[in-house]
């Protein structure tokens, strides 16, 4: 063991959503201090929802995060609509999921891209990339172009969404629109390509470090889909799945010293959310090229190593892709037709839940006859990974006490980058002190 | 001449205005070549105390955050608010409409919610604190605008932002009205500049963009009248992103 003396603070770590701080102290070998801590300002959304009108959620609770505003508006809208009694045709449904999936890769490609990637090339940001390796950040600005083109096809504009409504949509694309699109997507398939093989080029970088860890999302059995928008709760350490409406059950949420953003803790003392937990507990359902992808990494089932969440994040950009493609055909055949929605709001309390780009999302409402709401609870990605944070440091550190400080402090950026943490949704987080 | 160096910080907010900054692509790359971002948390990993403009994204909700953008005041020429949250409270401010801030906390973090790191004040907007040179209304703000904003600034000009309501942009754009839908759409009181998007796509606008300098009260009387609601009908939606900032409207 090390008799190395260590004082890491990182003040807010960058290239991530939101505040957090990293502080790691150890003298003599021995580990006196080691937080993941979230200083970001709470704002009060689930106090500020309540006595608004039914049609007035999703409107304020996408600010709740500008990265994934569509996942917080759908799963709202589908809150709401739980909790009210009101039905949406197949057609909306199919046309939110097809919004949805374009902010899975606007999401994976922003991260991976621009704020991942500067890591595995040992630059600060994207910004000297240009300079390293312009093709690939061309490429990468094109489809993240792409994704949020696609956003505002189906949104209205790119961040928070103005087409959705309980009940249905206040606008759908055209044909023609759908048929534009889906040309491309096809055409951005070897993009997606390349990026890949641009990752894998520097792979290596990825640090060795697995936890076994516990991994949480949806699961889609009606048909088997590789999940993000229906189905029910799953885990790697549960055979059956829990409801959606009982996701307390799952969350166990808590509030932390450490933290302004609540923790969450089911099987084990943590679990985590996101690309890699939905990796684990659905990969046979990807796509095929995604199945590729994966392979290429040598990404499979039971990966237990958190930086390893990127690359299931690029093999998510390209199933999304190849399965809006399917969507659109599916779209096209039925023909579009324009509805009238005509909604009669009833008193309930409901839950509802979607896979946002950064792991599973609950949002639960209840009002009262005329719509107004009553109470919310909101549960988000980057609370249920914090604790899973605080256990992969408390174990990475030990390992790793003997490197440079500089290289302890880098990876444990990485590692918190890794989770894609969305702090302002959660509140905020990320700062690494080292204490000397 | 030196380039001038430009530095983004963020406070409470959902960091959506700065995504629109990440969201002109190749463009940020051009403005990189007249001016230095010198401090960006989301997108760099380098931190500086110098720089000329200051560009705030935003609410200011605690004592410290008070401190920190007084700071950040101190040290730069030009304080750019970016987005609802900065240049008007936002969204943010509907926690300002319950008195009990004590019963607000409680309801987010039940018995938890006395722990001194949870603590809040009154949300104010970045102008409530400090003084605040130029404003890029909108939640999220308009990619395109801000380039503008920013240019004109760098060019030695003075920016000039709409000061007509959304329902001019939203004829030009030949849309039906909203209200003929059932729709109680703040258009006519609220700032254009937007290219009244949301009604453009059907949905109600509910006002990010805050209300004009002169917001035409007799006008939106005049329609609320014409469609049976009330005052009170009116309010309920301007309260999303006009709370504790409409005197003139319904006094």
């Amino acid at each position: 063991m090390s008799n190395r003396t260590v004082n890491i603070n990182v003040h807010h770590v960058t290239r991530v959503e939101g505040h957090g701080n990293i502080v790691v102290n150890a003298t003599n070998g021995k580990i006196e201090k080691l937080q993941w801590q979230v200083p970001e300002a709470p704002r009060f959304f689930e106090a500020m929802v309540r006595g608004r009108s039914y049609e007035d959620i999703q409107t304020i609770v996408s600010r709740i995060c500008g990265i994934c505003s569509i996942s917080h508006s759908l799963v709202a809208t589908k809150a709401v609509e739980n909790a009210t009694g009101i039905q949406v045709s197949e057609q909306t449904d199919r046309i939110r999921l097809l919004l949805h999936y374009s902010e899975q890769l606007q999401s994976h490609v922003l991260h991976v891209g621009y704020l991942v990637a500067p890591d595995l090339f040992g630059v600060p940001s994207v910004v000297p990339l240009v300079g390293i390796a312009p093709g690939p950040v061309k490429t990468i600005i094109g489809l993240h172009r792409l994704a949020n083109e696609w956003s505002a096809l189906l949104a209205g504009r790119i961040t928070h969404p103005v087409t959705l409504r309980p009940g249905g949509l206040t606008k759908i694309p055209t044909e023609a629109q759908l048929r534009e699109l889906q040309d491309r997507l096809r055409k951005c398939l070897p993009d997606l390509k390349a990026v890949a093989d641009v990752v894998l080029s520097v792979a290596g970088n990825l640090p060795k470090f697995e936890r076994p860890t516990e991994y949480v999302s949806l699961k889609q059995t009606q048909p088997p889909t590789y999940a993000f928008y229906h189905g029910e709760i799953a885990s790697t350490d549960a055979k059956s799945t829990v409801a959606v409406n009982d996701w307390k059950s799952v969350a166990n949420e808590y509030v932390n010293d450490q933290s302004t953003a609540k923790w969450a803790k089911w099987h084990r003392d943590s679990y985590a959310v996101g690309a890699l937990a939905r990796f684990n507990n659905n990969a046979e359902l990807l796509s095929p090229t995604a199945k590729a992808v994966a392979k290429m990494f040598g990404l499979a089932k039971g990966c237990c190593n958190p930086y390893f969440n990127s690359v299931a994040q690029i093999v998510e950009a390209v199933h999304v892709v190849e399965v809006s493609i399917a969507l659109i055909d599916t779209l096209l055949t039925k023909g579009l037709k324009a509805e009238t929605v005509a909604v009669s709001p009833k008193a309930g309390k409901a839950s509802g839940a979607v896979e946002a780009p950064r792991g599973i999302l609950f949002h639960e409402y209840e009002f009262d006859r005329k719509g107004n709401c009553m109470s919310a609870d909101l549960c988000i990605p980057t609370n249920q990974n914090h604790a899973n944070i605080q256990k992969d440091i408390e174990k990475l550190v030990p390992e790793i006490l003997d490197e440079p400080e500089d290289q302890i402090r880098l990876k444990l950026e990485m590692l918190v980058r890794s989770y894609d943490p969305c702090v302002s949704c959660s509140t905020h987080m990320l700062d690494v002190e080292f204490v000397r | 001449m030196a380039k001038p160096k430009i530095a983004i910080f963020d406070f409470a907010c959902c960091e959506g205005c700065q995504l629109q900054i990440v969201n002109l692509e190749e463009e940020i790359l051009s403005l990189l070549g007249v001016a230095d971002v010198v401090e960006w948390r989301e997108a760099m990993s380098e931190k500086s105390d110098e720089y000329d403009i200051a560009i705030i994204e935003g609410s200011i909700t605690r004592m410290e955050d008070e401190e920190r953008i007084k700071r950040i005041r101190g040290c730069a020429k030009v304080l750019i608010a970016l987005g609802a949250c900065a240049a008007t409270g936002g969204v943010n401010k509907l926690k300002n409409n319950f008195e009990d801030f004590e019963e607000v906390k409680k309801c987010v973090y039940g018995k938890a919610a006395g722990k001194p790191h949870l603590r809040t004040g009154v949300t104010k907007a970045v102008g409530e604190v400090v003084q605040v040179d130029y404003c890029v209304p909108g939640c999220p703000i308009d990619a395109k605008e801000f380039t503008y904003i920013v240019r004109s600034l760098l060019l030695g000009k003075t920016p000039e932002i709409p000061e007509y309501p959304v329902c001019v942009e939203c004829k030009a754009n030949g849309n039906p009205c909203l209200w003929q839908y059932d729709q109680v759409c703040l258009g006519p009181i609220i700032r254009a500049g937007c290219g009244a998007r949301c009604p453009s796509s059907g949905f109600r606008c509910f006002g990010c963009r805050g209300y004009v300098d002169k917001p035409n009260v007799e006008a939106a009387r005049d329609v609320i009248n014409r469609y049976g609601l009330s005052v009170d009908d009116l309010k309920t939606k301007m309260v999303l992103f006009g709370s504790r900032q409409e005197p003139t409207i319904y006094e």
